[in-house]
């Protein structure tokens, strides 16, 4: 202990030690590394560029739509123009978005080991991560592909477009999933610093923890639902296409099976990073633990059961509506407890609004709507007006872009100094924050009302009474374009002007923070013993160095 | 902003039902579904009030200041989160049972509802009322329960009447149903809701809900061609209805019958070895006994179909109309018809309809739309692209117009 207090206690501009960043330089070894922070640096470079490429895409979507009629582009441009934007933001960006960039960086460290339980299956995973983008790239340049990112059958087997290389791209971005998860469930297990009991385990290993079982179990079931769809378009096996013999809706089921899980995929580790940053920036020991744990876990088990709710007007069977609706009510328990954990974690605290909890409680605000429009949707008789028209496109988006790319945000700004040692400007961080925030409230939320007016999703032309909703939504896209914008400069200019970090400029008790900023290639010089990762009683703040150091601990401050 | 007069109102109007979240209905069980919609929307509201001003009320109270540190306060609370999980349970539990009881009513259609056949397919829908009539659009009569059974012909299609809070796929290879009684009188949008390519937004049609007595006027005079259209025009649309397109041609390719092109007036080689002229009393004969005389060169595999005397007339004058022959002022009379309606009108329409050429096997008669055969004057053809309809709107059909 005192050993760990002398260790953080020194200044970063003291440090002769090389970093991970500086230790090796080169492009072979970024290339070959094993080290878990650098394969997160580049999951963190390739996921965003995938995001710049997703967000032009619906920046072409939000243009086409500013008129009825025609604006930019034909329909069957706009087609796929609005299918690549949806499977290069899910299958590309949001699914392995946070567990490959932050969950690989900061996994290990919090665990307090020296890296992942299988560095080269990790590396491999991306790999096979940029192996299905070339995929997917190669498909756009064959013309792009127009079946929705559903790939929803028969027409995914009876369209001209490129169906084949977009979906053996996803079938391979599978496996850099599943690499992930069997990474992250075996580092959980049996890397923990000694002191680290399960339920002394930071909220985000947790939220991970969830994320894994859930991308071990479910992606198996998405690979060979693609693969027999390659066989139903090359063979003609005669498992989806009524032409055939087959069923259209037994891929819906299939699909479904995966792709319902995967939605936790995408907002479980959101959980976690929020779970992280309320309580350093409120300077509060998180509020209900065990039941932000435990309902990470439930989330996980529960998304296996609720599948059937995508398909409530296919003609299913009114039992299985009744049941699936039943068991996607007991889904949003979970998610409301956790919210309330949040917002009771600020009770009594120090609240800061630096960046990163800016973001936190952007998220708060919007996964709360996100969240509460998914009652809608799971109430079977609302659910048949709405289902399919533009009120589902705002909520997800409000779970998806509100809930993970908001948390997501956070995470980069929080975790900024610790990856490339690097302070950045608080004030344009926070506008940056503002900017996304308010752009994207103008770009969803009139989407509500389309789609409970009765706007369908995936529409070229539309009635002209929605176009004022159309332009507001289009407008707020453009701001929320310029928001990012202003976050990328800001962030690429702290890398070269930024101030040097400090090793714990939050003042978070989680391993990762006593490590030097950046890190060294082996994290921690000597193993650390884990406490309490939210009782911040022992950390002061020291001006000096702008950070958090660690005194001796004053008994007794809490209860 | 909708108020908890609107709440009210959802409760005790019947009718109506537009606000700034929904669109205007046209049944009880709308209505139902409205209610259930507004339950949720003020049960949320209230939950995200609660969030939004404990965190803003947290934030400026717990603001951080030099020399202030945190508070202690106890790490959790069994009590409150309890409550704060069991409350919701019980509002989850009811929103569950409203929606579960709502959908229900959709369920099952009762025993004596008017039954309507829906066929989607590739960009349009089609309705077959129980004469085998079939329409681009949805009329039904006011206050009686209708039952839909929805198939397709291509992909997955989804028929949605926003006005009546209904919505079902339409997945070929099954049958799905869906049934609703409408209560109001008017015309309301329908819309395709499944994504089904290029002109998915275009695959519009017309919900119209008759008065009393008004839809089986409308199916009459609809069904009744000759009475509604000039004998050119009621041949043509026979001509889809009667499942003739199957196998005779209109450009003159040769199917499993002989093309209609130019064959009135013409001179017809027979099996038997016979030469005839193919006039009036030819086509007569050919119709009402198909095997009495074959043409060289093709089976005889044409089945007897009922056509009345009026019938027949209209027929001839439709294949009139189409051979050099025959063109004598039948086929004028057709130009210039008494309803100028263009056909196939729903803007956007694509001039050429890719899914046309491809008619399904399964042999809907009536298959083409406007684009295919221009120049055909519909009864009822679409042109829904107002999707927030005036409820008083026209409840006339078109083709009290084209009576004329």
């Amino acid at each position: 202990m005192s050993d760990l207090t002398t260790h953080t206690g020194h200044t970063p501009q003291a440090e002769p030690v090389a970093n991970y960043l500086s230790h090796a330089r080169g492009l072979r070894s970024w290339l070959f590394t094993l080290d878990h922070k650098r394969i997160g640096v580049m999951y963190l470079v390739s996921v965003l560029a995938s995001f710049l490429l997703g967000g032009i895409l619906a920046l072409l979507v939000r243009t086409e739509l500013l008129t009825p009629q025609h604006t930019v582009m034909g329909a069957d441009t706009y087609n796929i123009v609005f299918t690549l934007h949806g499977a290069t933001m899910i299958f590309l960006f949001i699914i392995p978005g946070v567990p490959g960039s932050i969950g690989n960086f900061v996994l290990p460290m919090m665990l307090g080991a020296k890296d992942v339980a299988f560095p080269r299956l990790n590396l491999a995973s991306y790999y096979m991560w940029l192996i299905g983008a070339v995929f997917t790239l190669i498909a756009i340049a064959m013309g792009g592909v127009d079946t929705g990112w559903t790939f929803y059958t028969p027409y995914s087997t009876t369209t001209n477009s490129a169906v084949i290389p977009v979906v053996v791209g996803v079938f391979i971005i599978g496996f850099s999933s599943i690499f992930t998860g069997i990474n992250f469930i075996v580092s959980i297990h049996k890397l923990r610093a000694p002191g680290m009991g399960w339920f002394n385990m930071p909220l985000m290993l947790w939220a991970l923890y969830a994320t894994s079982i859930i991308q071990v179990l479910a992606t198996p079931v998405l690979g060979i639902t693609l693969l027999l769809l390659i066989a139903e378009r090359v063979l003609q096996v005669g498992i989806f296409t009524p032409a055939y013999g087959g069923d259209p809706v037994l891929f819906q089921h299939f699909f479904w099976f995966y792709s319902h899980p995967a939605v936790y995929i995408m907002i479980l580790p959101a959980f976690g990073i929020i779970s992280e940053i309320i309580p350093v920036f409120s300077r509060k020991h998180i509020f209900g633990y065990k039941a932000i744990a435990y309902s990470s876990i439930a989330i996980s088990v529960l998304s296996f059961l609720v599948w059937g709710h995508h398909m409530f007007v296919s003609g299913q069977s009114p039992l299985a509506n009744a049941i699936f609706s039943a068991l996607t009510f007991a889904v949003a328990i979970p998610s409301a407890v956790k919210v309330f954990n949040w917002t009771a974690t600020m009770y009594k605290g120090s609240i800061s609004l630096a960046t990163p909890m800016v973001y936190a409680l952007g998220f708060l605000f919007l996964f709360a709507i996100g969240g509460l429009t998914g009652l809608f949707l799971g109430t079977l008789s609302v659910n048949v007006h709405l289902t399919d028209t533009y009120f589902v496109v705002a909520h997800f988006h409000y779970v998806m872009f509100g809930g993970t790319v908001m948390a997501f945000l956070a995470a980069i700004h929080y975790w900024w100094p610790k990856m490339f040692g690097r302070m950045y400007n608080q004030l344009a961080g926070q506008i940056g924050a503002l900017l996304i925030f308010v752009g994207f409230n103008a770009t969803f939320f009139p989407q509500f009302v389309m789609g409970s007016q009765g706007l369908p999703r995936r529409y070229y032309n539309y009635p002209e009474e929605f176009e004022i909703f159309n332009v507001f939504s289009t407008l707020g896209a453009y701001l929320t374009a310029v928001g990012f914008l202003l976050v990328a400069g800001m962030l690429i200019h702290s890398l070269f002007r930024g101030r040097p970090a400090p090793a714990n400029p939050w003042g978070a008790e989680t391993l990762e923070w006593k490590t030097p900023s950046p890190p060294t290639p082996e994290n921690f010089e000597s193993p650390p013993t884990a406490g309490d990762p939210y009782d911040y009683s022992r950390l002061a703040y020291e001006p000096e160095i702008g950070g958090y150091v660690e005194v001796p601990a004053r008994t007794g401050e809490v209860a | 902003m909708p108020t908890t007069l609107d709440m009210l109102a959802v409760r005790l109007l019947a009718q109506g039902g537009k606000s700034f979240w929904l669109p205007p209905r046209s049944s009880q069980q709308a209505a139902e579904v409205d209610w259930t919609f507004y339950y949720i929307y003020y049960v949320s509201l209230f939950f995200f009030l609660l969030i939004v001003t404990l965190m803003v009320v947290f934030v400026i109270r717990y603001r951080r200041r030099p020399g202030q540190e945190a508070l202690p306060s106890r790490h959790h609370n069994l009590p409150l989160e309890l409550l704060w999980t069991g409350v919701p349970i019980i509002l989850v539990a009811t929103m569950f049972w409203f929606g579960f009881s709502g959908f229900m009513d959709f369920a099952y259609a009762p025993q004596n509802a008017y039954e309507i056949r829906v066929i989607g397919q590739k960009w349009k829908w089609q309705f077959e009322y129980p004469n085998g009539y079939i329409d681009q659009d949805l009329h039904v009569p006011v206050d009686r329960a209708v039952s839909l059974t929805l198939e397709s012909n291509d992909v997955i299609h989804s028929l949605f009447i926003p006005a009546l809070r209904l919505k079902r796929d339409a997945v070929p290879g099954r049958y799905t149903t869906a049934w609703f009684k409408a209560d109001t009188v008017g015309t309301y949008p329908i819309l395709c809701a499944e994504y089904c390519g290029t002109a998915h937004s275009d695959m519009l049609a017309r919900l119209v809900v008759h008065e009393r007595g008004g839809f089986e006027r409308w199916l009459e005079q609809a069904s009744n061609l000759l009475a509604t259209m000039s004998p050119v025009d009621a041949g043509e649309r026979l001509y889809q209805l009667k499942g003739c397109m199957q196998c005779h041609s209109l450009d003159g390719t040769a199917g499993i019958g002989p093309t209609f092109k130019d064959l009135y007036g013409r001179t017809v080689a027979l099996r038997s070895g016979e030469i005839v002229t193919a006039d009036d009393n030819y086509i007569r004969q050919s119709i009402l006994d198909p095997q009495g005389q074959i043409t060289a060169g093709f089976e005889g595999v044409m089945p007897l179909v009922q056509f009345s005397d009026d019938e027949i007339r209209a027929m001839i004058a439709f294949i009139r109309s189409i051979s050099a022959a025959g063109a004598e002022p039948a086929g004028e009379g057709a130009a210039g018809g008494e309803a100028p309606e263009p056909a196939g009108s729903a803007p956007g329409q694509p001039a050429t309809e890719p899914g046309a050429g491809a008619q399904p096997a399964i042999g809907r008669a009536i298959g083409g739309s406007g684009a295919q055969l221009p120049g055909t004057t519909w009864i009822g053809s679409a042109d829904a692209t107002n999707l927030v309809t005036d409820a008083e709107g026209s409840a006339t059909p078109d083709a009290s117009r084209d009576r004329g």
